[in-house]
């Protein structure tokens, strides 16, 4: 079985008229990276809710490593298993020192002290911030408090992590700092990683794409094809990351160019 | 002058002091379009803030056509309708219980007649693409989370201000979301004359719209010029944790290989034809592409 199995869902949220989602059928593997893309109001969000039981499906089942969301015994299995990211480093660090932030869900967890400590110190090195443990977060840049945030969901030892646009509110420094650590989590310990964005040229690295439009999931394929299809991303108002399009340009102008997906690869192959 | 910052200080918090901006001069006149760009926390948020008189500076004056806006609490309200300013979290502008009653908040303030009001609200969810019908009696509480800043921008438009400041509105906009935007900012800019301040994490919106790029650092302007003198700065914007936008850095990338581009462009297609024209001069018939 897989890790996330999504079967027939559908969502309504009360009191409105059209579904959030509807007919979502999705199968997500251990390991995999994917990306989520789709316009304002498509559904992503929601469907991230779902997978750590913020929501349940209003029809049909999601099961993470076999364990069916909609019984309440299991939700706290569930959470333990796939931890969140939002958008806003901001409202997601609520302690007085690094440290006490990332240690906050062990110590739910009721854990020995030492064992807490060294969750802690292990998942700030592995987003890059060791050494800033007694650092108070408010005086982080944006890119440090949203890699805090994720050293936070990396010390319950999730088995995957839903990122809902963690780079939006980044400047360019930051959105580098924490793709590399979403990269560096996924490819070095293997964690399951499911990235919500609007930049298109994040999503290149994963190994599927899931498009979605309209509460429903249009396609799910490699980057290289998704992008290929510029149909698709037309209809569900997206765009190509912007190498793909020069080089989609270049290529109309009579150049031979191979596949390129971004800037390095564009421009090793022009000279 | 239409707006003018006069040896601006600011700091935040008596007791525990962060000193968020300092010794700022900035004069800008109307019809300018800047695009303001910084790595977080470089004091943006509170430059613009003080603009519209929602933060008075802890020392140094803010002037609105000649005249401070602090002087009197009429002149302050009347400031605020000049100067629209869209916040960097939309969640912080949405306050009402319907979409309608939130965008229609502005223009009731300015003691419009209904009509005019119901009219504002249609153009300006009409312009932000969102369908009047189908938001106007929904609550902004429940909505995605681009959906809540396209009315948080139509808030602001409703009023219809002289000068536009938006900070960072496509943070969370999908891409024909901010394309759209994009233009629209555009056509307030071009064709009714608007003043427009934009801050973005996104190098290329900043390029491609701005007629003046200001860069901030530490509370301080560091680099003022046009988008062609400001991105010719690769090594210094990167020291400031900034970038290139992505079709000049490709240019960039090229030229340090030694093909020998403009890297003044940030239009793609306008790249396009340049590195074309060079790889026809510069690389011999046998070993190039076309
Ligand atoms: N709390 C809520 N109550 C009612 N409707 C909601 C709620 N949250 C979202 N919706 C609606 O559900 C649909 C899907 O929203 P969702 O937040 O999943 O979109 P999204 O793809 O994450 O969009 P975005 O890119 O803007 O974040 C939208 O039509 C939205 O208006
Ligand atoms: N309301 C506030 N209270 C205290 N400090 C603040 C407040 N708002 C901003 N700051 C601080 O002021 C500095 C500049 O912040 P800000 O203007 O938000 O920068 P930017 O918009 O460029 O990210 C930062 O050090 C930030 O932490
Ligand atoms: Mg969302
Ligand atoms: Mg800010």
């Amino acid at each position: 079985m897989s890790l996330i199995e999504i079967k027939d869902v559908d969502f309504l949220y009360r009191e409105q008229e059209n579904k959030a989602l509807s007919g979502v059928n999705l199968s997500i593997e251990k390991g995999e990276f994917i990306s989520i893309i789709g316009s304002n109001g498509s559904g992503k969000s929601t469907l991230a809710k779902l997978l750590n039981v913020l929501l349940v499906p209003t029809k049909g089942q999601v099961f993470v490593d076999g364990f069916d969301s909609s019984d309440p015994e299991n939700v706290w299995k569930i959470r333990q298993k796939v931890g969140m990211v939002f958008q806003n480093p901001d409202n997601q660090l609520v302690a007085t020192t690094v440290e006490d932030d990332v240690a906050f869900g062990p110590e739910n967890l009721a854990l020995p002290s030492d064992q807490i400590r060294e969750r802690v110190d292990k998942s700030l090195e592995m987003v890059g911030m060791g050494g800033y443990q007694s650092h108070p977060p408010h005086e982080l840049s944006g890119g440090q408090k949203q890699r805090i945030a994720i050293a936070g969901i990396i010390a319950m030892l999730p088995d995957c992590v839903v990122l809902d646009e963690p780079t939006a509110m980044l400047d360019p420094m930051g959105r580098k700092e924490v793709l590399k650590t979403i990269k560096y989590l996924n490819e070095e310990e293997g964690i399951t990683v499911i990235l919500i964005t609007h930049f298109m040229e994040e999503t290149i690295f994963s190994d599927r794409i899931v498009v979605m439009d309209g509460g429903e999931i249009k396609e799910i394929d490699k980057p290289a094809k998704i992008f290929q299809n510029i149909e698709l991303i037309k209809n569900a108002g997206l765009d190509v990351p912007v190498a793909v399009q020069m080089a989609n340009e270049l290529r109309s102008s009579g150049l031979n160019l191979p596949e390129v997906m971004d800037i390095e690869e564009l421009v090793n192959a022009l000279c | 002058m239409l707006v003018e910052l006069k040896d601006i200080t600011h700091v935040y918090n008596q007791y525990n002091p962060i000193v968020a901006l300092k010794d700022i001069n900035l004069s800008i006149s109307k019809h300018e379009f800047i695009g303001l760009i910084g790595h977080t926390g470089s004091g943006k948020s509170t430059l613009v803030q003080l603009l519209n008189g929602l933060i008075e500076p802890t020392s140094g004056n803010v002037l609105y056509e000649d005249e401070d806006i602090f002087s009197d609490k009429k002149r302050l309200k009347f400031i605020r309708q000049k100067v629209g300013l869209v916040f960097q979290y939309p969640e912080h502008q949405l306050f009402e219980e319907s979409i309608y009653d939130d965008i229609a908040f502005g223009p009731k303030n300015l003691g419009l007649k209904k009509e005019e009001i119901k009219n504002r609200v249609k153009e300006s969810l009409e312009l932000v693409g969102l369908d009047y019908d189908n938001f106007k009696d929904r609550s902004p509480f429940n909505l995605s989370g681009g959906q809540q800043r396209r009315v948080a921008i139509a808030g602001v438009l409703a009023l219809k201000p002289e000068i536009l400041i938006l900070d960072e509105p496509s943070a969370g906009l999908d891409p024909s979301g901010r394309n759209n935007l994009l233009e629209l900012l555009r056509h307030l800019h071009q064709d009714i004359n608007i003043t427009i301040i934009l801050i973005s994490h996104r190098m290329e919106e900043v390029a491609k719209l701005a007629t003046r790029v200001i860069v901030m650092d530490e509370g301080r302007i560091v680099l003022d010029g046009n988008p062609a003198e400001v991105f010719s700065e690769e090594k210094r914007l990167r020291e400031l944790d900034l970038d290139l936008p992505a079709v000049t850095s490709i240019l960039h990338n090229l030229k340090s290989k030694g093909l020998p581009v403009r890297t003044d462009i940030f239009d793609i297609t306008e790249a396009k034809d340049e590195i074309i024209n060079e790889l026809k001069k510069n690389v011999p018939e046998e070993k190039r592409l076309c």
